[in-house]
């Protein structure tokens, strides 16, 4: 049996992983696509240095990649984990996974759940249209197939929409127009975390860079946008936004969105760790210690899956957790764990200090939260935020009740791109707080599994 | 502090509160729902939606006949649903399958239909076959079905539609229904009932409903009932959505209104514990494929347990309060079937009509 | 034929293998995802949903939010951003939901 399985392979799996094969734990990695990296370094072990406009940070995440290769530590690729059993069961935490269309289950002392984040899902009317889409998606087109954007409108705010766009540029492919919805009294009040953020003043000259190569560049920019709307024009789209009291009508061929991201939680969720509500952030995320660990026995979260910190963050958390997993397996003492971790502590340290300003200089605009009723919020089914109000007027309490009077979460993705603006809608329409809606409860499988499949799943029986 | 006064108290949101209280608001009386937390177990939000009489009561004919009344009233019932609220509950009675892959199994319950075809009467019509003749008339029928029985009088309804409909219908009808309301303890003072809520807050009625499922369980000792009901944890799975229609309905695998092909049938006595576990998921596709192959290639999206309220003896208890007072419990399995009847005859029963219907074989003094 | 909405740098264009996407000759880079793939090659949607019949092309690009779905050698409801694309595959847009083998 083995000591320990990682689930994913970003930046905080990887590096747990490796951490703890190093120290003599047996690992197993499962990761749902082909190569390790995450969705951040995605694809850089066959990439490595060839797209130069990604940037320097990206080239990182091959070093790491690279650490995977130990004898402890077996990788198993394009592995889709689809339920987690905690400790309580007879032998031990669970996990099932899907790979090359079978299913099996294997047990392991420990568990570790370490499956990033996702973009956080931005309705608003039109967004589901061909041709919008998350500007993080647009980033994996250029990792994993050199796709550039053409004739595309970034609009939403946060960092990454810097990062893109200045790759964007360097690729020779400039955005149309960078659109932001954060206001100068967003900016003014997050000034007062800037001392904090200095802590890592690298990363802050990193993103001033990022914005002058997009002035230089001449990306028409707007800030305090308002009441996206998108409709479809010809093979395009036209996006309408207000800007400071002004409406504004731009054309493109792509609407690349973005309101910053929250923690992968189904997982977590369906695994029956209890989850809270993190304010600033505005997301669920599990409850875990400083070490990452649950309060279900054998299960462990670490990275942005556990609360979004960034990849720095993430990597010195894939050791700290993969150490403290080494201690409970007895393969070292806390206090050498206490010794070895220093470095990745002060490295967590310093990639925290600049959370607080990015949060409150980038928080996601209300009209996302708690968007006008004809807006989709369930994809899958097709709900909009109006029958979702409708539903709580009717006395849909909480997620449940909304889910089983609306239907919306009950379609294959599973609520993840409409648990989070389901709870924010109906927590502005009600007056509640989400922690007292509670989060949506996850159930297994976490992602789809076909009957025949799980007819002949190896139960190890 | 002000107690909230109620003429009619129903304890219980799920289907079987709402139905009593539909048919309360139409036999014209007042009536205020409490209804409890979102977390609750709810057997309503998590159950299978059949209207089903084959081999129910086999053994026992006042639930043979309780049941069959129930299945004739539903197709009025759900039109009137349907009127009153705007929503479908998407009743169909195409008739329903037993199927089996163990012959012994399939003679038990052929008996057991035996017996309640003898209960019930000449208008009760059942079917058995053998595997073969079944796949002449459904090709399509896995290669290791033995056989299967047919009752013409079973059917099912969307069950979360039909939830719906009856919180549009009782609100409609003028019945309040407050939410977030779990009622934590419950007597009764000279001829009122009082009620204390999670929250502190007071209630009193002329009547009381307790139509709690697993949650009356803590309220019913304080009326003197004797009843202990228990849960039973079924397992369920539920496909994507199909474009294509399934050509049959069965007691565990029926595809619902909206296209997902919903799985179920297990039972396993664990407590209060509604979680899905492996063993079950893996043995209810195994279930799916063999009787129908062709849905091998067809995704699950999700897995969940439910607890089912069940008696000592799995039929219904109507009770009324031993002291002779004005409280009633209402508790049973079979919830959806038995709507059209909770709605109608056990009202009559209430209000002790003349058309009321005779309730001794439910009695709550039986254990 | 639409657009693509995206470009493939200069450099990137190599080991070309071709497929089939809905009956048509087409061609992909070696190592495209089934959904970069069709993004490189027009704008279409990818599939027409089975509640409102609704154009969607894809979303995330990393497995969660299932609107890339197209049928992939006659398996229907399939992850287009989660396959990697191969010689000869048979890709087809989708219209609705799942339709079972040999009924309608």
């Amino acid at each position: 049996m083995k000591n320990l399985i990682v689930i994913g392979a970003g930046p905080a799996g990887m590096s747990a992983a490796a951490t703890a094969a190093r120290g003599g734990a047996k690992v197993l990695l499962l990761d749902e696509q082909p190569h390790p990296g995450g969705q951040i370094f995605r694809n850089i072990t066959r990439n490595r240095n060839t797209l130069p406009h990604l940037g320097p940070d990206y080239a990182k995440g091959l070093e790491q990649a690279e650490a995977l290769q130990h004898p402890n530590l077996t990788c198993r690729f394009g592995s889709t984990v689809w339920r987690i059993d905690d400790g309580r069961a007879k032998d031990g935490p669970r996990v099932a996974y899907s790979q090359n269309g079978k299913s099996q289950s294997v047990a392991a002392r420990h568990v570790l759940i370490a499956t990033g984040a996702q973009e956080r899902p931005t309705p608003f009317p039109g967004w589901t249209l061909p041709g919008v889409m998350p500007a993080g998606a647009a980033q994996i087109l250029m990792k994993s197939s050199d796709l550039i954007p053409r004739e595309a409108i970034l609009a939403g705010t946060g960092p990454l929409l810097y990062l893109i766009a200045a790759q964007m540029i360097d690729a020779g492919t400039p955005p149309l127009a960078l659109v932001e919805t954060q206001t100068s009294s967003m900016m003014a009040r997050a000034l007062s975390k800037m001392p904090r953020a200095m802590i890592d003043r690298q990363q802050v000259f990193k993103g001033l860079s990022l914005l002058r190569k997009i002035q230089k560049a001449g990306v028409r920019r707007y800030t305090a946008a308002q009441e996206f709307r998108a409709r479809p024009q010809g093979d395009g789209l036209t996006f309408t936004f207000t800007s400071k009291g002004k409406e504004h009508v731009l054309h493109c061929a792509l609407l690349l969105c973005h309101q910053g991201i929250v923690p992968s939680t189904n997982l977590t969720r369906s695994a029956g760790i209890p989850h809270q509500w993190n304010v600033t952030q505005l997301c669920w995320q599990p409850t875990h210690d400083d070490d990452g660990r649950t309060d279900r026995p054998g299960l462990w979260v670490a990275g942005d899956g556990a609360g979004i910190f960034g990849a720095d963050a993430a990597c010195a958390q894939g050791v700290i957790t993969a150490n403290a997993i080494l201690c409970a397996l007895d393969d070292l003492s806390p206090d050498i764990a206490r010794h070895i971790n220093a470095h990745a502590l002060n490295r967590r340290f310093r990639a925290d200090a600049l959370r607080p300003f990015l949060d409150a200089a980038y928080a996601p605009a209300p009209e996302f939260l708690s968007p006008v009723d004809e807006t989709i919020l369930c994809r899958c089914e097709e709900i909009t935020a109006g029958q979702v109000r409708v539903a709580a007027s009717n006395g849909a309490e909480g997620p449940r009740q909304m889910k089983t009077a609306t239907r919306a979460g009950m379609g294959p993705c599973q609520g993840r791109m409409c648990d989070l603006s389901v709870t924010t809608t109906l927590a502005a329409h009600s007056g509640r707080h989400p922690t007292d809606l509670g989060p949506h409860r996850a159930r297994s499988p976490c992602k789809p599994v076909t009957l025949g499949e799980l007819s002949r799943l190896d139960l190890g029986d | 502090m002000n107690a909230l006064r109620a003429e009619n108290l129903v304890i219980g949101g799920g289907v079987v509160g709402l139905s009593v209280a539909f048919g309360l608001l139409q036999a014209g009386h007042k009536v205020h729902v409490l209804d409890g937390a979102d977390r609750d177990l709810r057997a309503s939000h998590g159950n299978f939606g059949l209207t089903w009489l084959q081999g129910k009561g086999a053994r026992y004919a006042p639930y043979s006949r309780w049941t069959w009344s129930a299945v004739q009233q539903w197709p009025a019932f759900a039109e009137e649903l349907a009127e009153i609220s705007g929503q479908e509950v998407a009743l169909e009675q195409p008739g329903g399958f037993e199927f089996f892959t163990d012959s012994d199994e399939h003679q038990t319950f052929a008996a057991d239909l035996a017996a309640q075809a003898k209960t019930l009467g000449h208008d009760f019509t059942y079917q058995s076959c053998d595997g073969d003749t079944l796949r002449r008339n459904i090709p399509g029928i896995g290669p290791d079905v033995t056989g299967a029985t047919y009752c013409a009088h079973d059917g099912h309804v969307n069950p979360l539609k039909l939830l719906h409909a009856l919180r549009l219908s009782v609100q409609r009808l003028g019945g309040t229904i407050q939410t977030n309301a779990t009622v934590k303890d419950l007597k009764r003072d000279g001829a009122f009932y009082r009620g204390i809520l999670a929250d502190q807050s007071q209630i009193a009625a002329d009547r009381v409903f307790l139509c709690a499922g697993l949650g009356a369980s803590d309220l019913a000792p304080q009326l003197g009932f004797r009843t202990i009901v228990r849960p039973q944890r079924g397992e369920l799975l539920i496909t994507e959505r199909l474009e294509t229609r399934l050509p049959f309905l069965s007691s565990t695998i029926r595809q619902v209104d909206e296209g997902g092909v919903q799985i179920g049938g297990t039972k396993a006595e664990v407590g209060p514990d509604d979680a899905e576990t492996l063993p079950k998921m893996r043995e209810l596709a195994r279930h799916a494929v063999a009787i129908w192959p062709a849905l091998a290639e067809v995704n699950i999206l999700r897995s969940w347990g439910a607890l089912r309220v069940v008696t000592p003896d799995g039929y219904p208890v109507y009770g009324r309060a031993p002291d002779g007072g004005d409280a009633f419990l209402v508790t049973c399995h079979s919830g959806v079937t038995l709507s059209p009847v909770h709605a109608k005859q056990l009202v009559a029963w209430f209000d002790d009509h003349k058309d009321a219907p005779n309730l001794e074989g439910f009695r709550d003094d039986r254990f | 034929m639409t657009v693509s909405r995206f470009t493939r740098r200069n450099e990137a264009i190599q080991d070309i293998i071709s497929f089939s996407l809905d009956g048509q000759p087409a061609s992909a880079c070696a190592g495209d995802t089934v959904a970069a793939a069709l993004l490189a090659h027009d704008s279409a949607a990818f599939r027409h949903t089975g509640i409102h019949s609704s154009p969607r092309t894809p979303f995330c690009m990393m497995g969660i939010c299932f609107d890339c779905l197209v049928t992939i050698d006659g398996v229907q409801n399939q992850q287009a951003c989660m396959i990697t694309v191969t010689v000869g595959m048979d890709i087809r847009r989708q219209a609705g939901f799942r339709k079972l083998e040999g009924r309608s």
